[in-house]
């Protein structure tokens, strides 16, 4: 069922939910998920994100999701001026992709440490996203739960393994999803949760033999 | 517990002897484990933010392309003259509806609902009642109701213009107006599915062909329809009128109607009014300006 504040909400800066509320989103995602502040960004656009996105302010938007605006921020129309106070440097091209959703963007970031994220992300309608791949893998969740997102090895007992540290932590599994790029290789698993993950939770995973990195998105508050 | 029929909210009415908004906020306060209160709050928010996006308004401001500002002004200059064919409440629900939709237009804060390009209906019709003393709990409450009817026209059909045109858009959120007035005025759960039905019926087939693919032209006044037949919808409801087809009904064949129009008339910008010789020189225009 959808969320009725999803349907009557959200409070955003205009003109466009998918266009520009989904495109902040998109931009926080990447931020989150780098795990600090960018300070280069590569950007992508694709589909109607490419045609349309300019007048828009989808360029403007996903700024300022990089620089950790939300979508009522006000100053999300001058998110260009901010990235240079802030020292983000970006830049916008056309991407070429197979069969992506019609607003889509594709984004590589980085930190001041040399840390690299890339991230395709689609805008689906009413400021709802959904992260199609990360680091080039496939993936499929929206921000719209606690995401828990575990690179490991593809070796038996693993999902048993993370799975009982949530379950210790008493912590509900909401969608869950494993994909792997050949057997015996490295698997991403994209946990979505009802609850927060502690961060003890979160360290006693990052542990467990097999497991080679842990990224967590905490779905924002009201 | 779900928001999946709209037959399926009038049974919860109907056994728990509670009123559709009341449904509406058990739902949330379920799925997403917050207190009522919470959830109530959040909704004022929203309420709230409808509010300041038209106290805030400023017929100066225009638009990137340009095309979109000041209506709102005019309006409201005409309206002070005292000659209006729509009368007092319903020349301000045009007012309204179009300071909201051009505010949206030039980046300044509204409420999607259910999108960007639509937020100007729902406060059109409800601004104008709380200006004549309606209490702000009695329309967050409406707002629930609203927000049920959206939520059941997502998962039923679809909410947005690249997926089933602008009768996805303006459509729903004026059956989603057109509900919550209809429940603001005592309406039961009967009179609010014939509102409903009316306000989706009359709107469908509606395309999406916004000019160069900004929201502007023609959404801004496409928010003014949605709005006016909200009111007439709600009036004719409370009026007895019923829709022969039933809601749950009229809402798969919103979604139906969507899924097949050409993808010409689903917000590419490709089609209808985004096609025509003016259509397509704004485009160039905003093409020139981008390089």
């Amino acid at each position: 069922m959808l969320d009725i504040f999803e349907i009557l909400g959200p409070v955003m800066v205009g003109p466009s939910s998918s266009h520009t509320a989904g495109a902040v989103r998109i931009g926080r995602m990447a931020r989150t998920l780098l795990g600090g502040e960018p300070v280069r960004a590569r950007i992508g656009l694709y589909g109607s994100f490419a045609e349309t996105g300019q007048g828009h302010g989808t360029d403007k938007a996903l700024a300022a999701g990089l620089l950790g605006l939300k979508p009522d921020d006000m100053k999300i129309p001058n998110s260009f001026d901010l990235a240079k106070q802030r020292g983000l440097k970006f830049s916008f091209e056309e991407a070429r992709l197979r069969d992506a959703h019609p607003n889509t963007a594709v984004l590589e970031v980085e930190r001041a440490d040399g840390k690299v994220l890339t991230l395709q992300a689609a805008s689906t309608g009413g400021g709802r996203i959904r992260v199609d791949r990360l680091n080039g893998v496939e993936v499929s969740f929206t921000g719209n739960f606690n995401t828990l997102v575990i690179r490991h090895k593809d070796i038996a007992g693993e999902l048993a393994d993370v799975t009982r540290e949530l379950s210790n932590g008493r912590v509900n599994i909401a969608n869950m999803s494993l994909c792997r790029d050949r057997r015996g290789g490295d698997a991403l698993t994209v946990i979505e949760t009802d609850q927060k993950v502690p961060r003890v939770v979160r360290q006693l995973i990052g542990e467990l033999r097999g497991v080679e990195g842990l990224t967590y998105y905490e779905k924002e508050g009201d | 517990m779900a928001l999946d029929s709209m037959e399926e909210i009038f049974e919860k009415m109907e056994e728990g002897k509670k009123p559709f908004w009341q449904v509406v906020l058990d739902t949330d306060v379920e799925e997403r484990q917050v207190t009522a209160e919470a959830s109530f709050e959040k909704m004022r928010t929203n309420w709230r933010a409808m509010l300041e996006a038209v106290d805030t308004y400023r017929g100066e401001r225009r638009s990137v392309s340009g095309l979109v500002g000041g209506d709102g002004a005019k309006m409201a200059d005409y309206r002070e003259k005292g000659e209006t064919l729509s009368g007092d409440y319903l020349s301000e629900v045009i007012q309204t509806a179009l300071c909201t939709g051009e505010s949206n237009a030039c980046m300044r804060k509204i409420v999607a609902a259910p999108t960007a390009g639509a937020c100007g209906v729902l406060p059109a019709v409800l601004i104008p009642l709380y200006r004549r003393g309606a209490e702000e709990d009695e329309i967050v409450r409406a707002l629930y109701v609203a927000a049920g009817i959206g939520a059941v026209i997502g998962y039923r059909a679809c909410i947005a213009g690249a997926s089933g045109g602008c009768q996805a858009e303006i459509g729903s959120a004026s059956a989603m107006a057109a509900g919550a007035l209809t429940a603001l005025r005592g309406g039961g759960a009967e009179q609010i599915g014939h509102a409903v039905a009316m306000a989706l019926k009359n709107l469908m087939g509606l395309v999406c062909d916004p000019v160069a693919g900004l929201v502007e032209v023609p959404c801004v006044k496409r928010n003014v329809i949605g709005a006016v037949n909200a009111a007439s919808c709600a009036d004719m409801a409370l009026a007895g009128i019923e829709s022969r087809v039933p809601v749950d009904q009229v809402i798969d064949c919103m979604g139906d109607v969507g899924r097949r129009m050409p993808v010409e008339f689903r917000e590419t910008a490709l089609g209808g009014l985004a096609a025509t010789p003016f259509g397509q020189a704004v485009k160039k225009q905003m093409n020139r300006r981008n390089r």
